[in-house]
């Protein structure tokens, strides 16, 4: 085998080959969530929101994980991990100066134009949230451009939610109204507690003039569909983030194949037309 | 409160808001107004049902004890929301606890009173039966999706 | 159009050679055709003829001395061109991080082949991997350069195998396009030569230094004559009218549990389908975790864990995963690559150990349809008797 050491260059151009990336910190979100902050040169870092990158552990493996940073901002990409495998075990160990591999971003994006003069209602479930928090900053640069934004947000309990002074931040300096709750809790916790589509119980939605963005598991997301089709919001005008084993993320690896599709190339984001006939099938 | 006061305060209610007229004077009757303190209990489990309560304003948590762990919440409902049909099902008892999370103002209904109203007018209680049969149709879907856990390992960005 | 003697054929294999071609073809091994480094005429199973049934492969000699009368074996060319295991890089650790060492990929480095004795089936599998791995934005530079590189002498079949159904998915049994030279072995006179057709100016240059005459009428005849009894004589049948919306609507179809029973996911049939092109990659690092390298593997759909992830699995039951398996092949493929996934080849029938055969997967999946009666495998049959 004729292997040659390549300089960044010729590393960046082959979307095959991880790019060593250092650390510049982590953040625990949670017990068993945490935010990688990335040291990217900003040229090659550029993404949209919805995209994710493949990050490397040199010998463990690698792991298709969502940007959940600002995407105008992109010297300081962020990943916010989910630890539950070999693969994100390997990155939570990982501190300032550590490299891991990075390839990407690929994949489809939350199409944002689209939702100019409308209302945006997004919900998310779990750690859907971190895909969508870069729709979210993408919002707030041209807010006024943008009618009501309806964040419907649920967790598991209370120690499990993300983004927590962000949260009080989206409502304070950007005018996004704010629901969360969660699945079940103590005394101490004095918000809603049940699954994510009771909240639709407390806003209003202008369903016709309402831009849906939904991120979360599956049932969840399935569950979130059927009312958001229930209270009138026009499937067109749905979109999702679908999730599978990747190991390629440039569609020939064959693994993230749902339906026709390509989840790596042709999603994460769909459209729902795109995909609703799909989501009704078992085990596809 | 006067009986036509209740009326206009019911008929703001989602819950009843598209009664009958006749239906709506029936429902006063059995109707006063109520508010409860942040952290008071709206019922407590195994005690008589023998309230229907409307929310106007303010969070109610649904509460059950465990003995080993303290209580645990497992449900809210907020204003447009209604709590509590174990008045009209056999025996007639609480299965859990009610708490205010909030200051909380509702419409009580006397459940006594409303079981009767039932049985002697059915036309009334199938108008009650199928919007609470709704609710609780409702109720528990939502309750079997919090049992799946979705939140468990699973997470909704791509593969971790 | 040419013809050729043995002794040309055997001209050819050292011109390419001598180019710099490592020729690549047919053997005998472990009681199976296969295709790997010949060097020679002599490395030939001549006169072996393969029987193919589903689930079954033997060989035997015939009284014939046929370079080419065998149909084939578990191999195809997927094996050189999108090799089995491939390292994509190797990670050394320095003082700040790592640095990647990849394989450049230049035309310099990848070897450069001759594939001799190219079915029709096969040369449309080509085709369709082209479309998976050389299209579009992102192109496997590996692929590219090998598949640029590579000579096609290709042979038109004179015999359909036991399991061969080319005619229903139009791949064969003649080629029609994207060879160097092609070849028909025909008989006359007790002995036998080839008619020889070229197909691009890398043929013109390699027919150029090897003893040829030009093909008189009753050669050519001689060739389609051949080719179409091989046409005639096709083991299998498919009918493909409508079968996107066929396996698309028929997702809860009771014959994929029925097949489901049967199916043992033993990966056969996607390792010798010369279309599938599913990976994997394996990270490994020495005893010091110093030294890391990424490997790329041919993976099949049918593994348990294909579409495991951190929640769960997606397709846990066997049911779930030959339906992905057939469905990709016959109907979301054309979705994705504007083409079937299938060539016809039957090598997934034959080398399946419980004999499935997909041919009539579809089939049994077409009886609960009440379709009208428009294509009916007979017609397919008619078509080709009626050019005999």
């Amino acid at each position: 085998m004729n292997l040659q050491v390549l300089d960044n260059q010729r590393v960046a151009a082959d979307p095959m080959l991880p790019r060593a990336v250092p650390i510049r910190r982590i953040t625990w979100e949670t017990d068993d969530t945490f935010t990688l902050f990335l040291d990217l040169d900003g040229s090659t870092s550029q993404f949209k929101p919805g995209q994710f990158n493949m990050l490397y552990v040199p010998g463990v493996g690698e792991a298709a994980i969502s940007i959940s940073s600002d995407p105008t901002k992109p010297r300081a990409v962020a990943h916010t991990i989910h630890r539950v495998g070999t693969v994100t075990t390997a990155l939570a160990q990982m501190k300032h100066g550590d490299f891991i591999g990075v390839r990407g971003p690929f994949g489809s994006s939350w199409p944002i134009d689209e939702a100019r003069s409308k209302d945006v209602c997004i919900v998310a479930g779990g750690i859907g949230l971190a895909p969508l928090r870069p729709l979210l900053y993408s919002l707030f640069h041209h807010r006024n451009e943008y009618g009501r934004i309806v964040l419907l947000y649920g967790a598991r309990s209370p120690l499990d939610l993300l983004y927590r002074v962000e949260l009080e931040e989206w409502v304070d300096h950007h005018n996004v109204e704010v629901l969360v709750t969660v699945d079940r809790s103590d005394s101490s916790w004095k918000g809603h507690i049940g699954v994510v589509t009771n909240l639709f119980t407390y806003v209003k939605l202008d369903a016709r003039a309402t831009l849906a963005y939904v991120c979360g598991p599956e049932t969840m997301m399935k569950f979130t569909l059927a009312e958001l089709d229930r209270r009138g919001v026009p499937q067109e005008q749905t979109y999702l983030s679908m999730e599978r084993n990747m190991k390629c993320a440039i569609g020939f690896c064959g693994h993230c194949q749902y339906g026709p599709y390509f989840i790596c190339k042709d999603g994460p984001v769909f459209r729902l037309p795109q995909v609703q006939h799909l989501l009704e099938k078992k085990e596809l | 409160m006067q009986t036509e006061d209740l009326s206009q305060l019911l008929r703001q209610h989602p819950f009843v808001a598209d009664l009958s007229d006749q239906h709506m004077h029936v429902l006063a009757g059995c109707a006063s107004n109520v508010r409860f303190d942040d952290t008071s209990y709206l019922i407590r489990e195994g005690e008589l049902a023998d309230k229907f309560f409307l929310l106007r304003s303010g969070r109610v948590a649904l509460e059950i004890d465990m003995n080993e762990r303290g209580p645990l919440r497992i449900q809210t409902v907020g204003p447009g929301e209604v709590l509590g049909w174990s008045w009209l099902i056999y025996p007639f008892r609480w299965h859990f606890n009610a708490c205010a999370v909030t200051d909380v103002r509702v419409i009580a209904l006397d459940g006594k009173c409303l079981r009767t109203k039932c049985e002697n007018d059915h036309d009334f209680g199938y108008e009650m039966l199928k919007r609470l049969s709704h609710v609780m149709e409702r109720r528990l879907e939502a309750t079997r999706m919090q049992l799946l856990d979705v939140y468990g390992s699973n997470s909704g960005a791509p593969v971790q | 159009m040419y013809t050729i003697e043995e002794e040309g054929l055997q001209c050819i294999l050292r011109v390419l050679r001598e180019l710099g071609y490592r020729t690549i073809g047919p053997r005998l091994h472990n009681e199976a055709i296969i295709y790997e480094e010949i060097s020679d005429l002599r490395d030939f199973p001549r006169g072996w003829i393969d029987e193919q049934e589903a689930g079954s492969y033997s060989l035997h000699q015939s009284d014939n001395d046929r370079f080419f009368g065998f149909v084939g074996g578990p191999h195809s060319w997927k094996k050189f061109l999108f090799p089995p295991r491939k390292q994509l890089f190797s990670a050394s650790k320095q003082e700040r991080g790592f640095k990647i060492s990849a394989s450049v990929d230049s035309d310099s480095t990848l070897p450069k082949y001759a594939f001799i004795g190219v079915r029709a089936c096969d040369l449309h599998a080509i085709a369709i991997q082209d479309k998976v791995f050389a299209n579009g934005e992102i192109a496997d530079h590996a692929y590219s350069s090998l598949r640029r590189e590579a000579f096609i002498l290709a042979v038109n079949c004179t015999r359909a195998g036991g399991n061969c159904f080319c005619v229903s998915m139009n791949t064969g049994p003649k080629v029609e396009s994207g060879f160097d030279l092609a070849v028909t072995e025909v008989s006359a006179d007790g002995g036998h030569y080839f008619v020889l057709e070229v197909g691009s100016n890398k043929g013109e240059t390699v027919l150029d230094k090897i003893p040829h005459r030009p093909a008189q009428a009753v050669d050519t005849e001689r060739a389609d004559t051949a080719i179409r009894a091989a046409a005639g004589q096709m083991g299998k049948a498919m009918n493909t009218a409508n079968i996107k919306q066929l396996l698309y609507e028929n997702s809860e179809h009771l014959e994929w549990d029925d097949v489901a029973k049967r199916c043992l996911t033993c990966a056969n049939c996607t390792m010798v389908c010369p279309t599938c092109f599913c990976s994997t990659v394996e990270d490994v690092t020495d005893l010091t975790g110093d030294h890391a390298e990424r490997w790329r593997r041919w993976d099949s759909c049918f593994t348990l864990d294909f579409t495991k992830v951190a929640g769960g699995n997606f397709r846990p039951s066997a049911k779930s995963r030959y339906r992905q398996w057939m469905t990709h092949k016959l109907a979301s493929w054309i979705d994705q690559f504007g083409t079937s996934g299938c060539v016809g080849c039957g090598r997934c029938i034959t080398w399946c150990p419980v004999g499935i055969d997909i041919t009539e997967e579809v089939r049994a999946i077409r009886g609960e349809q009440r379709l009208p009666p428009s294509h009916d495998m007979e017609m397919s049959d008619n078509k080709a008797k009626e050019t005999i």
